[in-house]
């Protein structure tokens, strides 16, 4: 079985996001990292590989993003990632969830991929829908924010939270699955695999390497014109205490408590 | 026509709030467009009479599909079949799990632009533009589509009115399925797991999130709730209760439980959306959480920043003494 990993370097969450102006787009400047999330999805990739229910030939870690990208991938790579393919292209720049969704389709294809599997959301934009996009296109199965993945009958028994309680699915195979972070705990890499991610094969494309029609992708290719950023309505904030002596906050606590007669 | 075709999820007999919101909101904005609003209603034997009463919140019709409930894929074969057959230039979902999946599948399936979490949709030029709060919510920026457009809507954006009584026209549609899409079967819908814990008559409600940092984090939330005594008793986020924490019944939020105590004290808790509108009506919000920019601190009456370590054991002690006194 190969199983096709999609990861996304992400701002680091320790920093605060911007808009360029300029451009209208996220500024992705400054420290980036690999999308926690996606750990997650290499996490289950490793232990599918190591429970032995199903032989894993090869779990490969894929991307689309600029130059700056690969750090994401030597970091999947050293959690256990053999190989990785990195997408990017100029045409790309702007593409919004669909022609994002539709171009990592395509590259995937290239791969055959028995399964997909990616983090449910991304630290930096668009949430849990980018796993059903992918799986139009290839014409999978799939399923999202799943925290529960066993495979049986030939196929993988889902489990995840939905709005009236826990739903349990099977999926057949190929199929396209995001997992939430409650599925495992991600392994840290070794120092070993660290040293060792650079070498490992990378493909590096761009779009006329994965029969990208750059109509749908870019900020042409895409169906939604973002812009027009304002801020938000001002809220009005309760009282804040930032504890520097506890006792002393704890004080304040039960006396705010004790004059709404909460104790 | 331009028309709006509305996503309905149903179960177990009845409507999901945001769903009726979500036609609602169809109903008022195709009105300005000059346009209907329609409903889809996709399960297994559903009456002409349940999926009617989608007409008592603004929707001119209602498009019933034979089909398995809960799984996204079998809505967007039903959903680009309708929208192709009829026109509708737009598809509009209220938030939750399912509007996720089905806008996502379907704007790729059609070719449509999609926007997420949206606050706020309205019209401009005869066409709709949407809101939608970006970077943490600190930013919004504005959606408008090129050609057809698919806008799911955060949680309790669109609000719900008390039905007027109408009833919509019935028009069963005849779906042939893609092969992939029923290559996922629900084996079990909606199953309830945990212990029966009850949480929705408590007057003090503790509750903790990620930042107890282990299981054992719940035992000292269960300690404060003692020391309040009475009527009180411990909840947690979706959070920790995937990851096997504590039980589903003590759950706050969209897939969980909503509640509305007279104190709710949020310990480690973020404050996501999908958690805010479990327990955003409790009469005093406290939160205890060491990031300062933690969006629970914009919507609690306290806020303690600092670690939840240092300062739960010594407020177990301080209630006690006060309670004592
Ligand atoms: C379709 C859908 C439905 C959902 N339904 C629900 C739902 O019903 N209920 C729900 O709760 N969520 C729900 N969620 C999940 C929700 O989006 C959040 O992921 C979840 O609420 C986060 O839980 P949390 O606050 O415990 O964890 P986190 O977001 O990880 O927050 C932990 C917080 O603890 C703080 N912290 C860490 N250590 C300490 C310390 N020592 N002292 C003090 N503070 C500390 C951190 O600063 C952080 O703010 C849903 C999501 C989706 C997509």
């Amino acid at each position: 079985m190969k199983i096709c990993v999609l990861v996304k370097e992400v701002p680091d969450a320790a920093v605060t996001k911007r808009i360029d102006p300029s451009t209208g787009r996220l500024d992705r400047g400054g420290e980036k990292n690999l999308n926690p999330y996606d750990t997650h999805a290499i996490e289950a990739a490793m232990q599918l590989k190591e429970g032995g229910e199903v032989q894993v030939d090869e779990i490969i870690a894929v991307t689309m993003g600029p130059g700056s990208a690969v750090r994401a991938l030597h970091k999947a790579v050293s959690l256990g990632a053999d190989r990785s393919v990195h997408l990017s292209d100029d045409a790309l720049a702007g593409s919004d969830v669909a022609a994002t969704g539709y171009a990592l389709a395509q590259t995937l294809k290239r791969e055959s991929p028995d399964l997909v599997l990616l983090g449910q959301q991304s630290d930096d934009g668009e949430c849990y829908t980018i796993g059903a996009v992918v799986a139009d296109h290839l014409q999978m199965p799939s399923l999202t924010q799943v925290i529960k993945m066993d495979v049986s009958d030939g196929g993988l028994r889902c489990e995840r939270q939905a709005e009236y309680g826990y739903d349990t699915v099977q999926v057949e195979l190929p199929a396209v699955i995001s997992v939430g972070d409650a599925i495992n705990e991600p392994r840290y890499p070794s120092l070993k695999a660290i040293m060792g991610a650079k070498k490992k094969p990378l493909d590096a494309l761009g779009t006329g390497d994965v029969e990208i029609d750059a109509s749908r992708v870019g900020t042409d290719g895409s169906q939604v014109e973002c812009g027009n950023f304002k801020a938000p309505p001002a809220k009005s904030a309760g009282l804040i205490i930032e504890d520097e002596d506890t006792n002393e906050t704890v004080e304040k606590i039960v006396a705010w408590l004790d004059e709404r007669k909460l104790i | 026509m331009a028309g709006i075709l509305v996503y309905a999820l149903h179960y177990e007999g009845a409507f999901n709030k945001n769903s009726l919101g979500a036609v609602a909101e169809a109903a008022r904005l195709a009105s300005e467009l000059g346009t209907e609003a329609h409903a889809i209603v996709v399960g297994e034997g559903v009456s002409d009479d349940l999926a009617g009463q989608l007409g008592g919140y603004g929707a001119a019709k209602v498009f019933k599909v034979e089909g398995p409930e809960g799984l996204s894929q079998p809505v967007v074969d039903a959903m680009a079949k309708v929208m192709t057959d009829n026109g509708h230039d737009y598809a509009l979902f209220g938030g939750g799990l399912l509007g996720f999946e089905i806008g996502a599948g379907l704007a790729a399936r059609i070719g449509a632009g999609v926007t997420m979490e949206v606050t706020s949709v309205s019209v401009d030029g005869g066409k709709l533009v949407a809101e939608r709060p970006i970077l943490g919510d600190s930013s919004i920026s504005e959606s408008r589509y090129k050609g057809k457009g698919i806008i799911i809507g955060r949680l309790n954006a669109f609000e719900v009115p008390a039905s007027n009584g109408g009833t919509a026209a019935v028009e069963t549609v005849d779906v042939e399925f893609s092969p992939w899409s029923t290559k996922a079967k629900m084996v079990q819908r909606g199953e309830q797991r945990g212990a029966d814990v009850d949480i929705e008559g408590a007057d003090v409600l503790i509750a903790g999130g990620r930042g107890l940092g282990k299981p054992e984090g719940f035992d000292q939330l269960q300690d404060l709730a003692g020391a309040f005594g009475g009527n009180s008793a411990v909840a947690a986020t979706r959070a920790v209760v995937d990851a096997g924490w504590y039980p589903y019944a003590a759950q706050i939020g969209q897939t969980g439980k909503t509640v509305a105590p007279k104190l709710y004290l949020a310990a480690g808790i973020s404050g996501a959306i999908q958690h805010k509108v479990g327990m955003q009506s409790s009469e005093n919000i406290v939160a205890i959480n060491k990031d300062s920019n933690a969006p629970i601190f914009e919507f609690s009456d306290l806020g303690i920043v600092g670690d939840l370590n240092k300062i739960v054991p010594k407020l177990i002690e301080a209630v006690k003494a006060k309670k004592g006194s």
